[in-house]
């Protein structure tokens, strides 16, 4: 299983440029997730993985070979469709056995591999029935055991659990996560949706416009988000902006707004001695308040009740705010509550880039 | 009457019109016919003046051996004409299947024969085979050929109308492949891209078999259609020369205006409307099998739910 890269990847659609010098590098056996808003062109870059969308300039490189003009068949790829693309007219057993029978494999082999890979997935009670006799979830395994079968280098999936309900989505994210340990072969992922990107990928690669706004390990996106965009997409529930200014107190740096001022630890503090006295927009995850008397009055807006945890909505320097606390002991709407906010747990951004400070 | 039954009632009372011309204008004629078919009448009697034979015309078409030659040349023609324009109907829709620019204006040019009127199409075959002055002959003899006796030669006349036919209707099976084509799920023929499926192979085992229930209704219209051909062979051959391009309807236009044989033509269209008739119900058997097959499918994955 060989790594592979993209280099100075390119799509244009007509006049339009849909990705714009793409770099990107996946190891041997990673499972990589590109995440991002619908538009954003993660799709379009997995095609081009694929070899279904032509490359306009760059590189695909799988190992030392450039894959980037080759016919899909000559990637060693296997994909999994958002909406599955089961053949309709082929039952089970067929489905999963396509890509082995037209490389002329041997028919006990065929058999035997689907076995097993129907046995894995839970499917052999299924085998000989069309697709259109499954339900959504068994539908998604076919298109999964169909992947699995072929023993291809790289899987490619596309966001295959989005048309699943939230139940059976969280149990296949868990059955995907188990067959990458199992398997152990790269993978490549696509979705929106943030929480399957954190619980799936060893690397998540946040894209905007076309771009990408930062690549890295699911705690390194969330402890470090090198913007603001990233800060917003990565962790739930979202976490709050507000305008604040940098202003020293006392020897220490201060996050200063309307009715709150957080001191910064000295290690944020650090780097941030050139931007005294300037605009910053401050990052507070909702987690990072913590209930103390000696905070932040904040009047309880709406109580949110989620089971351990709640969210509070409330407003800070006239901005709402969301803050998550314990549900132990209960939060009515109406109550005002004290806040504190760590010094360590905040995050800075430039007002204009938007970039990490 | 209750409300609830004038409610009831409401929807045929909308369909009554309908219904009244449907009575009129196609059961009237049909009974007609099949009474006719009994009749030993000629087209100077009125209906009530001919003689009741019973079934004298049905005894007599079977040992008609120009009948019998006629319902031959038809189901040959049919054969042919609907094989050949499926074969290519079929393959032009997957050759023009793609994003190449000026591809509209392409599909629309395929489309134009079909829109002509069919004695226009006649006619116009008819000066192209014309055995001198016709386009075929003349560019034959101006590359150092043999002119062809195209339309005067018993087989050759029945290769040509079967050209005419298939230049006429393969358009139609091309548009009705192409939608079925388009509408394929794009997302299962890139599947197969990936599975490894050559070209061929995506047509074969992915493409052919997605569009096979739209290719059998296409067949089945056709042969429905080319069992009814009149005009065009009428005007370019009038069934000649011998019985060699006689088929059905030109025999039976034949029967009632030249031979006066009112009676025996209703017989022969009430034959070759009972031909008509099982292919249409072949069609609709189909239909009906793959909405009960869709059916049980539907029922089997909510069962598994």
């Amino acid at each position: 299983m060989p790594d592979i890269r993209l280099e100075h990847l390119r799509k244009d659609y007509g006049a339009v440029t849909v990705i714009e010098d793409l770099n990107l590098e996946m190891a041997d056996g990673e499972f990589t997730v590109l995440v991002g808003p619908s538009g954003c062109g993660k799709s379009t870059t997995l095609r081009m993985i694929a070899g279904l969308e032509s490359v306009t300039g760059g590189q695909i490189m799988i190992g030392d070979r450039d894959v980037s003009q080759l016919e899909p068949k000559a990637r060693d790829l296997a994909m999994v469709f958002q909406d599955y693309a089961l053949y309709p007219h082929m039952n089970v057993a067929k489905n999963m056995s396509f890509a082995l029978r037209l490389a002329r494999m041997n028919k006990a082999d065929i058999d035997k591999r689907v076995k097993e890979v129907a046995e894995t997935l839970d499917l052999k009670a299924y085998l000989d029935r069309k697709p259109a006799e499954l339900s959504g979830g068994q539908r998604q395994r076919v298109a999964m055991g169909r992947a699995l079968v072929r023993d291809a280098g790289t899987f490619l999936f596309d966001e295959p659990l989005s048309n699943l309900d939230a139940k059976l989505r969280g149990q296949m994210r868990a059955e995907l996560a188990l067959m990458h340990q199992r398997v152990g072969k790269n993978m490549i992922y696509v979705t929106h949706d943030q929480i399957e990107a954190m619980t799936l990928g060893d690397k998540i690669v946040v894209m905007k416009f076309g771009k990408i706004m930062q690549a890295g390990s699911p705690e390194e996106l969330y402890r470090n988000p090198a913007n603001k965009f990233v800060a917003g997409f990565i962790g739930s529930p979202t976490m709050n902006f507000l305008d604040a200014e940098l202003s020293e107190d006392a020897g220490t740096l201060h996050a200063k707004g309307e009715g709150f001022a957080i001191p910064l630890s000295a290690q944020k503090a650090a780097g941030l001695q050139s931007h005294k006295d300037r605009k910053v927009t401050l990052g507070i995850r909702p987690s990072s308040f913590a209930e103390d008397s000696a905070g932040i009055e904040m009047p309880v807006i709406l109580s949110e009740y989620i089971g351990a945890q709640s969210v509070l909505i409330s407003e800070m320097g006239g901005q709402r705010v969301a803050i998550e606390v314990n549900s132990v002991a209960p939060v009515r709407t109406g109550e005002t509550r004290n806040f504190t906010v760590q010094g360590d747990e905040v995050h800075l951004f430039d007002p204009q880039s938007e970039a990490a400070l | 009457m209750s409300i609830a039954r004038a409610n009831r009632m409401t929807p045929y009372l909308f369909l009554a019109p309908a219904g009244l011309v449907l009575l009129i204008a196609l059961f009237y004629p049909i009974c007609y016919m099949i009474y006719a078919s009994f009749l030993d009448w000629n087209p100077s009697q009125r209906i009530g003046e001919a003689d009741w034979v019973g079934i004298r015309n049905y005894v007599k078409l079977f040992s008609d051996d120009a009948f019998r030659e006629s319902m031959w040349v038809t189901i040959k023609f049919a054969a042919v004409v609907v094989t050949l324009e499926m074969i290519i109907g079929v393959g032009l829709a997957l050759l023009l299947d793609r994003n190449i620019r000026g591809m509209s204006v392409l599909r629309t040019l395929f489309i134009l024969p079909m829109m002509i009127a069919p004695i226009v199409v006649g006619l116009m075959w008819r000066y192209m085979y014309h055995p001198t002055v016709g386009i075929f002959n003349q560019t034959l003899t101006s590359w150092g050929f043999e002119p062809i006796p195209w339309l005067s030669d018993g087989s050759w006349a029945f290769a040509s109308i079967i050209i005419a036919d298939v230049w006429q209707w393969t358009p139609f099976i091309f548009i009705l492949s192409l939608a079925a084509l388009q509408s394929l799920p794009s997302s299962a023929i890139e599947a197969s891209k990936i599975d490894g499926a050559t070209g061929w192979q995506q047509i074969i085992y992915i493409k052919l078999p997605l569009m096979l229930p739209v290719l059998i209704v296409t067949l089945l219209l056709r042969l429905i259609d080319s069992f009814k051909v009149l005009e065009v062979i009428l005007v370019m051959t009038n069934g000649g020369p011998g019985l060699s391009t006689e088929i059905l309807s030109i025999r039976i236009n034949r029967t009632a205006s030249e031979f006066r044989e009112l009676g025996e033509a209703a017989a022969m269209s009430n034959l070759l409307l009972i031909v008509l008739l099982i292919l249409t119900f072949a069609m609709f058997i189909y239909n009906k099998a793959q909405e009960l097959r869709a059916q049980r499918l539907r029922a089997a994955a909510e069962d598994t739910e």
